[in-house]
C-alpha cells in the first residue's frame, strides 16, 4: 500500500488565467479500490432507487447519477470532512458520501422515517453537516454556497465550500452574481459546474453561448477536467482545494461528465441525443470501467477481486433497500414538526380548517 | 367532444398563434422537448423556432425579455416550467410586467402572459408544491387566471392571449391528464371566456362552495356527497382570481346563506381570506346564518411523505366536514 505516481493523460485539464493541475497524481492501492467500491455503491444504490420508481414506491421527483459516478465519488476522495458541498436536485451519491447512508438516501425516496430528511424532504432535499443539500431551484443554490464560503471565512475556519451547478443553471443570473461577490471578497469557494452536456433535454450548445464553462467567471480563473475519468477528479478538486486554501479567492471547476438515464425518471432521455451517443459514451468513457482497467494493468486487483467489490456493493444495496423498506411512514404529528425551530413555534398551527389545530 | 386539458391549452395556443402573428411562446424545454409537460407539444413543428423559442434555464432573463416583447408589440406566451420556478423572476412579473401600463399614464401596454403548472403536484415536496394565485392576486394591474376544466383552459386561455393585459394564467398539473366534455361552441376557435367572471358548476340553495383549479373537482366530489345526504351546496368555479367575481359570490350566499371557501394555498392572507373579507364588508354579511369557512392547504412547506401529504391539502371529507358544519350537522 505505498503510494505510486500515475500519470493523467496529458488531455486531462484545460485552464483560463491559470495553470492546469499537474498529471502526475499520487495515489495508492488503497485510494483506488477505495473510489471502484464507492462508485460501484453509487451506481447500484441509482440503480435500486429507478427500480423502486419503476415499482411506484417512489413518488414526484427523481434525477439519477448514473454515469456521473467519477464527479461525487472523486470529490469527496479529495474533500476535507470539514469541507463543505451544496447541490442541486442529483445529489443522492453526494448526500451519502458527506456523511450519509444508502439506507438513509432510500428510505428517503421511500418517504420514510429512516429518511435522511425523515421522510419529508424526498429526493430533492437531502443534507448532512457539511452538505446542503439537495436543492430543487435550479441555480439557487449557488449563492448559498457562496454564503456558507462567507461564514466559514468568517469565522475563520480553515475550509473550502464547493457549490455544484449543470450546465443547464450555469445560466442563471444568481450565478453570475454569486461570482462577482466571491471574486469581490476573495471567498473560499470553487464553484463547479457538472457538465453533463444537457440541461433536461437542451443541449449545452442549445443553451449556452459559451460552453467553455470553466472560461465564464470573468476575473475569476477556472480549470475544466476529464469528468468521467475519478483520478483527474481528484486531481483537479485537490488542486482547487489548495488554491482556495492559500487565500486565492475563487475558482471555477468544470467537470466534462454524462448521464446515461434521462433528466429524471419520467424523461426516457432519447428524444433529445441519439441511442449511440449515449451507448457510445457508455462504452468508451464509462468512470467505473474506466478505473476498473487500470487497477487491472497496474495489477492492483484481478478482475475476480473487482468482480466481489461489485458483488458486495450490491448485496449492500439490497440490505439498504430491504432496511429502508422495513422503516414505518413518519407519524401524522410529523406535519407539524420542524415547521419552526424547535421550541420556538407559534401556540399553534392551523391545517386544513378551523377545528385542524396543532398545539405545540 | 372531450378533450384533456393538455389538449384543450395547446389547442388554444395553437389557434391563436395561427389568428396572431405576433403571438410567440417562450420558455424552457416549450420547442423541441414539447413542453415539460407536453402542453406546447406539436407546436414547434407547426410554427417553427421564430415562434417557439427553447429558452435557457434563467427565468428572470427569460421572463424580462417576454415583458420586453410584450411592451413593443409582441403577444408573448411566458411558459414556466412551474410556477414555483417564476419566484426567480416575480420581480418581473410584478414591477415590469404588472406596472408598466400604469407607470407610462397609458402609453405602454404589456400584453403578456406568464403560465405553467401552478399549485401541489404530487410528491414533489415543498419547493415544488406552492399555490401563488394569492401572491399574484393581490397585484393591481395583473390578471389572474386560475381555470379547472377543459373549456375553462381554452376559453380562459385564448381570452388571456388576446387581452391587452399582462396574464398570470395558473395551471395544474395533476389536471392536464384530466378529460373533460367540450361543448360544441368550446371547440370553435372564437370561443372565448370572459376573465374576471365565476361560473356556477352545480346550482344548490343550502350552501356556497367557492373553489379554484383542481379544488373545483374535489368540491363537486364533495357536493355530490352532501347530496346523499340530502344537503345541496352550490359549488362556484372562480376561474378568475383577480378580477375576482365577488358579485357571483354575493349573489350565492344571499340565496344559500352559508359560505365556504375551499383552495390550496396556505390560509393565511389567501384567496379564501380575501374572499371572507369582501363577502363580510359587502351586503351579503347580513344574509350569513354562519361564520365564512375557509378550507385551505395546512399551514406547513409541502411534506414529501405521502401520508403527510394527504393532510396538507383539502380532500372531499374536509370539504364534506366543513360543510356541515356550516349547516350546523355533526352527524
Amino acid at each position: 500500500n505505498q503510494p505510486f505516481t500515475v500519470t493523467l493523460d496529458e488531455n486531462s485539464f484545460r485552464s483560463y488565467r491559470t495553470e492546469t493541475p499537474g498529471l502526475d497524481v499520487s495515489v495508492t492501492k488503497e485510494n483506488l479500490l477505495e473510489w471502484f467500491e464507492q462508485m460501484s455503491l453509487m451506481r447500484k444504490m441509482e440503480q435500486a432507487a429507478g427500480a423502486l420508481y419503476q415499482a411506484k414506491l417512489i413518488r414526484g421527483f427523481c434525477h439519477l447519477a448514473i454515469g456521473q459516478e467519477a464527479v461525487s465519488v472523486g470529490f469527496h476522495s479529495a474533500m476535507d470532512k470539514d469541507d463543505k458541498l451544496i447541490t442541486s436536485y442529483r445529489c443522492h451519491p453526494f448526500a451519502v458520501l458527506r456523511g450519509g447512508t444508502v439506507t438513509g438516501v432510500l428510505a428517503e425516496l421511500l418517504g420514510r422515517q429512516a429518511g435522511m430528511s425523515n421522510g419529508k424532504g424526498g429526493s430533492m432535499h437531502i443534507f448532512t453537516p457539511t452538505f446542503f443539500g439537495g436543492n430543487g431551484i435550479v441555480g439557487a443554490q449557488v449563492p448559498l454556497g457562496a454564503g456558507i464560503a462567507f461564514a466559514d471565512k468568517y469565522m475563520k475556519k480553515n475550509t473550502v465550500t464547493f457549490a455544484l451547478y449543470g450546465d443547464g443553471a450555469s445560466n442563471q443570473g444568481q450565478v453570475f452574481e454569486s461570482f462577482n461577490m466571491a471574486k469581490l471578497w476573495n471567498l473560499p469557494c470553487i464553484f463547479v459546474c457538472e457538465n453533463n452536456k444537457y440541461g433536461m433535454g437542451t443541449s449545452a450548445e442549445r443553451s449556452s453561448s459559451n460552453t467553455e464553462y470553466f472560461t465564464r467567471g470573468d476575473l475569476i480563473p477556472g480549470i475544466q477536467a476529464n469528468g468521467m475519468d475519478i483520478i483527474a477528479v481528484h486531481q483537479a478538486v485537490k488542486h482547487a482545494r489548495e488554491w482556495a486554501l492559500a487565500d486565492k479567492g475563487p475558482l471555477l471547476l468544470e467537470f466534462v461528465t454524462y448521464r446515461y438515464g434521462g433528466h429524471s425518471m419520467s424523461d426516457p432521455g432519447t428524444t433529445y441525443r441519439t441511442r449511440e451517443e449515449v451507448q457510445r459514451m457508455r462504452s468508451t468513457q464509462d468512470p467505473i470501467k474506466g478505473l476498473q482497467k487500470h487497477i487491472e494493468e497496474w495489477g492492483l486487483a484481478s478482475e475476480e477481486e473487482l468482480k466481489e467489490i461489485d458483488k458486495k456493493a450490491k448485496a449492500e444495496v439490497d440490505a439498504a433497500v430491504e432496511e429502508a423498506k422495513k422503516s414505518a411512514e413518519p407519524e401524522l404529528r410529523d406535519l407539524w414538526t420542524d415547521i419552526y425551530y424547535a421550541g420556538t413555534e407559534p401556540p399553534f398551527m392551523r391545517g386544513r380548517e378551523r377545528e385542524e389545530i396543532h398545539h405545540y | 367532444h372531450s378533450m384533456t386539458v393538455r389538449e384543450a391549452l395547446n389547442t388554444a395556443m395553437d389557434e391563436e398563434m395561427t389568428r396572431d402573428e405576433t403571438v410567440f411562446i417562450l420558455g424552457e424545454e416549450v420547442a423541441k422537448y414539447n413542453g415539460a409537460y407536453k402542453v406546447t407539444k406539436g407546436l414547434l413543428d407547426k410554427f417553427g423556432e421564430k415562434r417557439v423559442v427553447d429558452t435557457p434555464i434563467t427565468e428572470m432573463g427569460f421572463a424580462g425579455l417576454a415583458v420586453g416583447a410584450a411592451l413593443a408589440g409582441l403577444r408573448p406566451i411566458c411558459e414556466f416550467m412551474t410556477f414555483n420556478f417564476a419566484m426567480q423572476a416575480i420581480d418581473q412579473i410584478v414591477n415590469s410586467a404588472g406596472k408598466t401600463y400604469y407607470m407610462s399614464g397609458g402609453n405602454v401596454p404589456c400584453p403578456v402572459v406568464f403560465r405553467g403548472p401552478n399549485g401541489a403536484a404530487a410528491g414533489v415536496a415543498a419547493q415544488h408544491s406552492q399555490d401563488y394565485a394569492a401572491w399574484y392576486g393581490s397585484i393591481p394591474g395583473l390578471k389572474v387566471v386560475s381555470p379547472y376544466s377543459a373549456e375553462d383552459c381554452k376559453g380562459l386561455l385564448k381570452a388571456a392571449i388576446r387581452d391587452p393585459n399582462p396574464v398570470v394564467f395558473l395551471e395544474n398539473e395533476m389536471l392536464y391528464g384530466v378529460s373533460f366534455p367540450m361543448s360544441a361552441e368550446a371547440m370553435k376557435d372564437d370561443f372565448l371566456l370572459p376573465i374576471g367572471k365565476a361560473k356556477v358548476e352545480k346550482e344548490g340553495t343550502d350552501v356556497t362552495i367557492v373553489a379554484h383549479s383542481i379544488m373545483v373537482g374535489r368540491s363537486l366530489e364533495a357536493a355530490e356527497k352532501l347530496e346523499k345526504e340530502g344537503i345541496k351546496a352550490e359549488v362556484i368555479n372562480l376561474r378568475s382570481i383577480r378580477p375576482l367575481d365577488i358579485d357571483a359570490i354575493i349573489k350565492s350566499v344571499k340565496k344559500t346563506n352559508r359560505l365556504l371557501t375551499v383552495e390550496g394555498g396556505f390560509p393565511q392572507f389567501g384567496v379564501g381570506s380575501e374572499i371572507c373579507a369582501q363577502v363580510v364588508e359587502s351586503e351579503a354579511f347580513d344574509y350569513l346564518d354562519a361564520p365564512v369557512e375557509r378550507v385551505t392547504g395546512a399551514d406547513v412547506p409541502t411534506p414529501y411523505a405521502a401520508n403527510l401529504e394527504a393532510y396538507a391539502f383539502p380532500d372531499s371529507d374536509v370539504i364534506v366536514k366543513v360543510a356541515k358544519r356550516s349547516l350546523y350537522r355533526t352527524n
